[in-house]
């Protein structure tokens, strides 16, 4: 099964390229440009699920304590911090051309996005000045569980901010698809599902032989 | 009393202690030995209840480690190098907050009691800062002494005391030895060690190594057996 | 009621150290008297932006005190190694969390009711008609960044980059609080009709309970050895 990810997520790739370039008709209003539309909500979509992942993997180390439930929380937000920087350079890059700006602070999701992405950087950072140890994996799972309750709230307060900030509110993802586009972004979103599954497992895969690397290591004396 | 059922405790894939099993009953003192890094203080913990076993278990009064460690921690006394104790506050401040997350009653009895059992009920409310070492030490034996614990830990109690201290902590010790209750102490002094226990043990990379009587052996004997069992490699 | 019995005696505990100990008090209300300072040149206060920029320099001068406070409560009882000894009684994690928790509240709460005079002087509101209101603006605001400050700063204690490394972990989660304390507050200055504020008020108090309530459960794990 996990020898036919990289292949699913080739066939994949290529259907949402059909899909987004060829198959969804061309955007009236925005025109082209729109078509960026589907890489940058597929990504959006599969970080939210890598950001669960971690929540539910930190909430699995807590109760159960088993080394890999770390491992998965961590590899999961490595992956999610790449998905959510994408979207970050996705999004200005099509806020350009359409809104005439870089940065649309009138665009709260865009905004939840990017304190979503700090929250996540801050995760790591966490990571990178501990040494291995259960207290790492510990705390690493509260800022997990922590980051992840706080993104609702974050939202609610975006919302409510960029609605006195800008009295006209920028509706981006409101606009009703057109069926061949819904199409389009659907399948989008399942290649970088699988994309996120392939990267995960690649990055677990590292992770494992880097602790069976230590666990030599430390059984044959060579630790200091 | 205590009952230390084969504990292992493993940091990572490093073994800190491995398959650990003694027991202790009332009125005993035991004193281990051991280079650094043998697993003393990791085992202290862990009697302790300030860290859990990666397996087996630990049993106080019957009382276990995984399940009841907030009744262990009631009844037992814990000493380090370190005074664990406020410097802003006065003994009697310190000794009174302790008292009260132990839940003591009388408090203030008990409290002045226990600060003429070590001697300071004439400094009872100085702030300890102005205090010197030696009136540290006796303020913590006091704290750990307060709610009366049935064990009492002392993780390398005369580390860093100069030698009238230690004669004093000696002497303290020598006179907390009773039926009702157990001693626990690490340290790195041979004499002092072997002196004061009626059971000495030897620990090395995370193993018992010895575990006997301490009137089996004379100072001499012990310290060649020591660094006999020491200087093993495996 | 043993609960908060128990967690205010750590309380009493805390504010009678950091009365023996008034400097860090008194350092960290100048702290915040100076940011109001900086930020009043940064921004040429009585121009036309000032009722913009006002709440914002305000919450400001509170973060920034707040987490140099926060970073203190834990650090203390780890060099005189007392956090130790509180783990070693029978207390509950928990409660030994709620307990840090409110003296920690109690003292930004006490800089702040310090600092808001101040504030009113130098940017010439008079506070008196929706004091109030204020204040239970700050003080939702404030359990809220407490009660996430207080967890991580536990575990920054045990960090070599400790004062670094709190607010890198707390700012990005009190983004919300922020956002709502700071509007709300803003709402209060110009003398908006209390109605503005309720969304702010119910994001506060849903940011409270889910981290008060979340730190409260966690908490063991932060503070208990491996």
């Amino acid at each position: 099964m996990s020898k036919m990810v990289p292949w699913l997520v080739l066939i994949s790739m290529l259907l949402a390229l059909y899909g987004a370039f060829v198959y969804a008709p061309t955007e009236r209003v925005m025109g082209p440009v729109q078509r960026i539309f589907y890489v940058h909500v597929g990504l959006a979509w599969n970080a939210f699920l890598a950001f669960f992942v971690v929540f539910l993997y930190s909430l699995l180390y807590l109760v159960r304590g088993r080394r890999r439930d770390d491992m998965v929380a961590a590899c999961s937000a490595e992956v999610g911090l790449i998905f959510t920087t994408l979207v970050l350079v996705t999004g200005p890059l099509w806020a350009r051309p359409v809104w005439n700006t870089w940065w649309p602070w009138g665009d709260p999701r865009l905004t939840t996005t990017l304190v979503l992405w700090l929250i996540y950087l801050a995760y790591m950072v966490l990571r990178s000045q501990m040494e291995e140890s259960e207290q790492k994996y510990k705390f690493a799972a509260v800022l997990g569980i922590v980051g992840f309750l706080d993104v609702p709230i974050v939202w609610m307060s975006i919302r409510w901010w960029t609605r006195t900030l800008h009295p006209v509110v920028i509706r981006s993802g409101e606009v009703r698809l057109e069926p061949r586009m819904f199409h389009a972004l659907l399948i989008a979103v399942v290649a970088f599902g699988l994309l996120y599954l392939y990267l995960l497992q690649l990055r677990l895969g590292i992770e494992q032989s880097k602790s069976r690397i230590e666990q030599f290591r430390q059984q044959s004396g060579l630790a200091g | 009393m205590i009952l230390v059922q084969s504990v292992s405790k493993y940091f990572g894939y490093f073994p800190a202690l491995r398959d650990i099993t003694f027991g202790l009953d009332l009125g005993r003192f035991l004193t281990i030995f051991g280079p650094n890094g043998a697993g003393k203080t990791t085992l202290l913990k862990i009697i302790a209840s300030l860290s859990k076993p990666t397996s087996g278990s630990v049993r106080i009064d019957g009382y276990d480690c995984h399940t009841q460690s907030q009744q262990i921690r009631g009844r037992l006394g814990y000493i380090s190098h370190q005074s664990l104790l406020y410097p802003q506050l006065t003994a009697r401040e310190n000794l009174t907050f302790f008292g009260r997350l132990y839940d003591l009653r009388p408090l203030e009895a008990r409290v002045q009691a226990a600060l003429s059992g070590v001697g300071l009920q004439d400094w009872a409310d100085q702030p300890i800062r102005t205090f010197s070492h030696g009136m540290k030490q006796r303020l913590t034996i006091a704290r750990a002494l307060l709610p009366e614990p049935s064990v009492l830990v002392l993780d390398e109690p005369f580390t860093g005391l100069d030698s009238y201290a230690s004669e004093i902590l000696r002497r303290l010790l020598h006179s907390l030895k009773n039926e009702r209750r157990v001693l626990l102490m690490t340290t790195h002094h041979l004499g002092e060690g072997l002196d004061l226990a009626d059971r000495v043990m030897i620990l090395h990379r995370g193993q018992i190594r010895l575990e006997e009587e301490a009137y089996s052996y004379s100072r001499e004997e012990f310290g060649r057996l020591y660094a006999e069992l020491v200087s093993e490699t495996r | 009621m043993r609960l908060l019995r128990q967690a205010g005696w750590i309380v009493w505990k805390d504010l009678l150290t950091e009365y023996r100990g008034k400097e860090a008090f008194l350092s960290t209300v100048f702290f915040a008297f100076l940011v109001l300072i900086i930020f009043n040149f940064a921004f040429s206060p009585g121009s036309e932006s000032t009722p913009e920029v006002a709440p914002g320099i305000l919450w400001v001068a509170f973060t920034f005190s707040g987490v140099l406070s926060l970073n203190r409560s834990f650090l203390m009882e780890k060099e005189t190694a007392t956090l130790e000894a509180l783990l070693l009684s029978p207390l509950p994690r928990g409660t030994l969390y709620l307990g840090k928790m409110a003296a920690n509240l109690l003292f930004l709460l006490l800089v702040e009711a310090l600092i808001l005079p101040m504030f009113a002087v130098f940017f010439n509101y008079n506070l008196l008609p929706f004091s109030a209101t204020l204040a239970l603006v700050v003080l939702l605001a404030d359990v809220g960044f407490v009660a996430v400050g207080t967890l991580f700063a536990a575990m920054a204690a045990s960090l070599k980059t400790r004062e670094i490394l709190l607010p890198i972990l707390l700012f990005p989660i009190v983004v919300p609080v922020l956002i709502s304390a700071v509007k709300a507050t803003g709402a209060l200055l110009e003398r908006l009709e209390f109605g503005e504020l309720i969304p702010w008020l119910k994001i506060l108090a849903a940011f409270d309970l889910v981290f008060v309530w979340v730190s409260y459960w966690v908490f063991e794990y932060v503070v208990e050895e491996s």
